[in-house]
């Protein structure tokens, strides 16, 4: 019986592997395609599997909208949300790491609890205040407000990568005469980097592809991300599908090679706690 | 989770702390709390303030109205809708991404099919980072029923043309099911993330103990899952309730209200209602929520560590 069982779990696994492979891939693969045809290939029927590519959704993909100048914005935001919240969060999960204090969970408890929090409760306060402020369309507004999932989303990760570098090795340094921040900047920090690169490009990810708080906090058409281009084309009676896949296919480019550049540090860097 | 660190407590301070020593992790600390004050918790009470006020905007200036908003929101079956079906969200999309997230880390856990491990391990970022608004836009293009692929797909083994967009129950599971295609690979990656933490020796000496995977996994590999098992949790209930681009693109919580989650029909309520206050309210009520429910994984999941 168990030598049966051997060779159908193995089978299982590869037929597992393939389908999973190919439901990821599926869409990605209608997007790119669909954003390289015109609409009569796009819509024919029976579907065209061979057709003529053609960059003229891109041409007008760009023509018609900020695209370009909106994906430059959500470098912008990006790069300086996740920078901002390395350098905040990254000491803190250093602390809570390696020091004993009142109220260590307490803290810890608060990270998480940002974490969960709804989108609409930080919104509504930030939208008000931002117009009285008149700081709506201002990108700054957009790095502050993403601070509230990078933290925590640093710190949670970080936390736990921090508690796995060997304290004897701190010690060492420490005889060395070594101050903590010292130790923290040159023995620790340059340990946890694979704990860094998937903090990065988590907060990242969530940064770039955040539509609602970009959509209220800066809605003119030259101020925004660039996930909100897309929403131009819902308004019409008419969706020009081939330049909306055009257009996502721009958006995502970005994202999706990073993480697939990063994919190798986030086994080691997504352990959540799991590190004795 | 930091508390399992507990017992390798930092022995470096032998003498009773100084001040200085007591105030040292707060040096580390402090930068993030302010940042987090200020835009977390002000937020936050700006929200309860706000929800107490009988505030329309373009109808006067706020007034005091008391729990009148709470009493509104709990009443209002609009809410109470669209709270239940982000819940039935999280409860049938939950199990389902555990279970295929658990699968898929299993699978690359073994020996056999190098590339084909590599590979997916490479795409399962993916779904991951496709921006949610272009996964709706997606879904309206792959769903259409009549021009849509995956009507197409489905009619080579047979399956009818079904009208995922149109109607109520149909448009639902169809943000199902995206979500699930969107989220199981992280599950996966963290469950992975969280297997390859077993230790080897151990592992070794219960693959010769056993062929069968049952007891191996049971005994050997779920235990030092937990974490991972929690963390995934808290994650997938969190991007469960935070949920707006990605179904707000697919038909804007239509057709109808029949896929608006809480935080849409918040959004709808605050910048389309203009019924600040209200809207103020069922945030207050949201937020209590996802805090009972980030409590209670910590609780139940992480309670070995005390």
């Amino acid at each position: 019986m168990s030598d049966l069982r051997a060779p159908l779990l193995r089978l299982l696994q590869a037929v597992g592997l393939v389908v999973t492979l190919l439901l990821i891939l599926f869409p990605l693969y209608w997007m790119v395609t669909a954003s390289l045809k015109t609409e009569n290939d796009l819509f024919s029927m029976p579907p065209k599997w061979f057709f003529a590519p053609t960059l003229a959704a891109y041409a007008d993909a760009i023509e018609n909208t900020e695209v370009l100048g909106n994906l430059l914005n959500s470098v912008l935001v990006t790069v300086s949300a996740v920078a901002l919240g390395l350098l905040v969060g990254a000491p803190a999960a250093y602390g809570i790491a390696r020091y004993r204090f009142r109220g260590r969970r307490d803290v810890w408890f608060w990270y998480v609890t940002n974490w969960m929090l709804v989108p609409v409760v930080v919104l509504i306060p930030f939208y008000l205040t931002a117009s009285w402020l008149g700081l709506i369309n201002n990108p700054v507004v957009l790095i502050l407000v993403y601070q509230v999932f990078i933290v925590p989303l640093v710190v949670w990760l970080l936390v736990d990568q921090f508690s796995a570098v060997p304290v004897a090795l701190e010690e060492a340094a420490q005889l060395d005469g070594l101050s903590r921040v010292k130790i923290f900047l040159k023995i620790s920090l340059p340990l946890v980097k694979p704990g860094i690169a998937v903090a990065a490009i988590l907060s990242g990810i969530f940064a770039w592809n955040d539509m609602l708080y970009a959509f209220i906090l800066t809605p003119s058409p030259d101020a925004r991300t660039a996930p909100t281009v897309v929403l131009n084309y819902l308004g019409g009676y008419v969706i020009p599908w081939p330049q909306v896949m055009a257009t996502s296919t721009m958006v995502c480019a970005p994202v999706i090679i990073g993480g697939i550049i990063v994919h190798k540090y986030i086994a080691r860097g997504l352990t959540m706690g799991a590190v004795k | 989770m930091s508390d399992r660190v507990q017992d390798r407590a930092p022995p470096m301070a032998v003498a009773p702390p100084s001040w200085r020593e007591k105030m040292e992790p707060w040096f580390f600390i402090l930068p993030s709390v302010i940042l987090l004050l200020a835009i977390g918790l002000y937020p936050v009470i700006y929200t309860l303030v706000a929800s107490l006020q009988s505030w329309v905007m373009g109808m006067g200036p706020p007034s005091f109205g008391g729990l009148q908003n709470y009493a509104h929101a709990f009443t209002s079956s609009d809410f109470g809708h669209s709270v239940l079906r982000t819940l039935v969200l999280i409860v049938i999309t939950l199990p389902i991404e555990l279970a295929l997230g658990m699968m898929i880390a299993l699978a690359l856990d073994s020996q056999n099919f190098l590339v084909l491990r590599r590979l997916l391990q490479i795409c399962l970022v993916i779904p991951i980072a496709i921006t949610p608004s272009v996964v709706g836009l997606l879904t309206q293009l792959m769903f259409n029923q009549q021009l849509g692929i995956i009507n197409h797909l489905l009619g080579y083994i047979g399956i009818p043309a079904l009208d995922w967009l149109g109607r109520p129950l149909s448009a639902y599971t169809t943000v199902l099911i995206v979500q699930i295609w969107e989220w199981t690979p992280f599950v996966a990656l963290v469950l992975s993330a969280a297997l390859s933490t077993v230790p080897q020796d151990i592992d070794e000496a219960a693959v010769l103990e056993t062929e069968r995977w049952w007891p191996r996994f049971r005994s050997i590999q779920l235990p030092f899952m937990w974490p991972g098992i929690t963390a995934a949790l808290v994650f997938q209930t969190a991007f469960t309730i935070k949920e707006f681009d990605m179904i707000y693109t697919i038909e804007k919580g239509g057709p109808g209200t029949a896929t608006e989650t809480a935080v849409m029909q918040i959004e709808r309520m605050a910048f389309r209602g203009f019924d600040v206050g209200l809207a103020a309210a069922e945030s207050i009520l949201m937020l209590v929520l996802s805090i009972l429910l980030a409590r209670i994984y910590i609780r139940v999941f992480y309670r070995e560590m005390d």
